[in-house]
């Protein structure tokens, strides 16, 4: 959703807006009469909150840091996954040789939380599971580093390829139906934003919860 | 070995996850609220025309609207967000003297708004109760007026700061104006709309 009164300046436009479009329903009042007024008004209007509805599309071009050398980088993206058995027997499989390997965790946080910038307890829980996981690929003697990102998957991306190369890309979710981040396409959105291979590992908690096989 | 990124060797960050600054977070509730305000008193203005005034007319028979002066002050309202973005861009390239001149032009289109609405009401010739179209009217513009009345004591004040010294070009030092100046422009927009609605359609 758009705000149009995120600053000053953007409020000024919008004041500019809202005169044009309402300037056309005073035309159309004066010439036409006000049941078409009316209707111009209605119809101004629809736009206009269709306009304001309309999410603002993601930047084109994210930065991202040169690769490092010859030291292969995997960028591991996870969230109540992270500790997930599938996508450990990924990153193990994966981290043969001289790999540098960095584990991301978006704090998720409950929409009302997340606006009100209260989230020290979303990050707390996503480096509890950040440092399970970490723990988990040392015992398979995995050097991984972790930290917690943004809410927003795409975003902890953006962030985390700034400063780290990676020529592959992670991302475990939970399975299709449970997983908020495929209904939000985010492999998707992922795979079309990045220039390197991007990897979906589904992770199904419940049946790891199962005996070890 | 594997390592979690700590950075406990200085106080914490304030960790911000929505990316806006509280204070802005703040005005944006504030303007959320204030229109779903609007819109409630909207919706009892479409109500009384719709269902009350029914085929009798709206203005109902007798009653007849400032059109032309209602525009003059729609004129004087939009004019102001215009002063008052200029007020914004002066005190973000250091010019004091634009900040300050585009604040007391703003009060002042502002001012004159408020009162020629409050002659207007002295002329009209009906009043809240004799009628849903008086009520609806007068509580439309009324609610409109007294946040007239609220930015003008906003922009008062950043007025008086200014005038002292305060803000300057760096973003942090210029939320004093530009809080002011969002509320401004929403209600120059509701503003737009109340015209509309009202005097025009």
């Amino acid at each position: 959703m758009r705000n149009p009164f995120r600053s000053e300046a953007e409020a000024f436009s919008f004041v500019l807006v809202c005169a044009g479009l309402f300037a056309v329903v005073a035309v159309a009042g004066v010439l036409f009469g006000g049941w078409v007024a009316l209707v111009v008004f209605l119809v101004l209007a629809a736009g206009l909150a269709y306009y304001i509805k309309g999410a603002p599309k993601e930047a084109e071009h994210p930065v991202v840091a040169p690769v490092g050398g010859d030291r292969r980088c995997i960028l591991v993206v996870a969230n109540e996954t992270v500790a997930g058995r599938a996508l450990r027997g990924e990153v193990v499989r994966r981290a043969e040789g001289d790999v540098d390997v960095l584990v991301v965790c978006p704090a998720l946080n409950s929409p009302l939380r997340h606006w009100a910038s209260d989230e020290d307890g979303a990050r707390a829980l996503a480096h509890d599971r950040l440092e399970e996981s970490l723990g988990a690929l040392a015992a398979e003697g995995v050097e991984a580093r972790g930290e917690v990102g943004d809410a927003d998957p795409i975003q902890a991306m953006d962030d985390a390829l700034r400063r780290f190369g990676a020529d592959e890309i992670v991302i475990s979710t939970h399975p299709p139906g449970r997983s908020n981040w495929l209904e939000k396409e985010i492999i998707a959105r992922a795979r079309e934003r990045y220039d390197v291979p991007i990897t979906h590992v589904v992770v199904d908690l419940e049946a790891e919860r199962g005996p070890a096989p | 070995m594997a390592t979690v990124d700590h950075a406990h060797d200085h106080p914490p960050v304030a960790h911000q996850s929505s990316r806006v600054d509280s204070r802005l977070l703040g005005i944006y509730f504030f303007i959320a609220s204030e229109v779903m305000l609007f819109g409630s008193f909207f919706s009892a203005y479409f109500f009384a025309r719709v269902v009350v005034g029914g085929d009798g007319g709206w203005p109902p028979e007798g009653y007849e609207l400032p059109v032309y002066l209602a525009f003059l002050n729609t004129v004087i309202l939009v004019t102001s967000s215009f002063t008052m973005h200029w007020a914004l861009q002066s005190v973000k390239r250091g010019n004091r003297s634009g900040l300050i001149a585009g604040l007391t032009l703003t009060f002042l289109l502002g001012l004159t708004f408020l009162l020629i609405q409050a002659r207007e009401y002295t002329r009209l010739g009906f009043a809240p109760y004799d009628n849903a179209f008086g009520s609806t009217f007068y509580g439309l513009t009324g609610l409109h007026g007294a946040h007239v009345f609220v930015g003008l004591n906003l922009l008062l004040y950043a007025l008086i700061r200014s005038t002292r010294g305060h803000f300057g070009p760096e973003t942090e030092k210029h939320l004093g104006v530009e809080l002011p100046g969002i509320y401004w422009h929403f209600v120059d927009v509701m503003w737009i709309v109340v015209y509309v609605t009202v005097y025009v359609i």
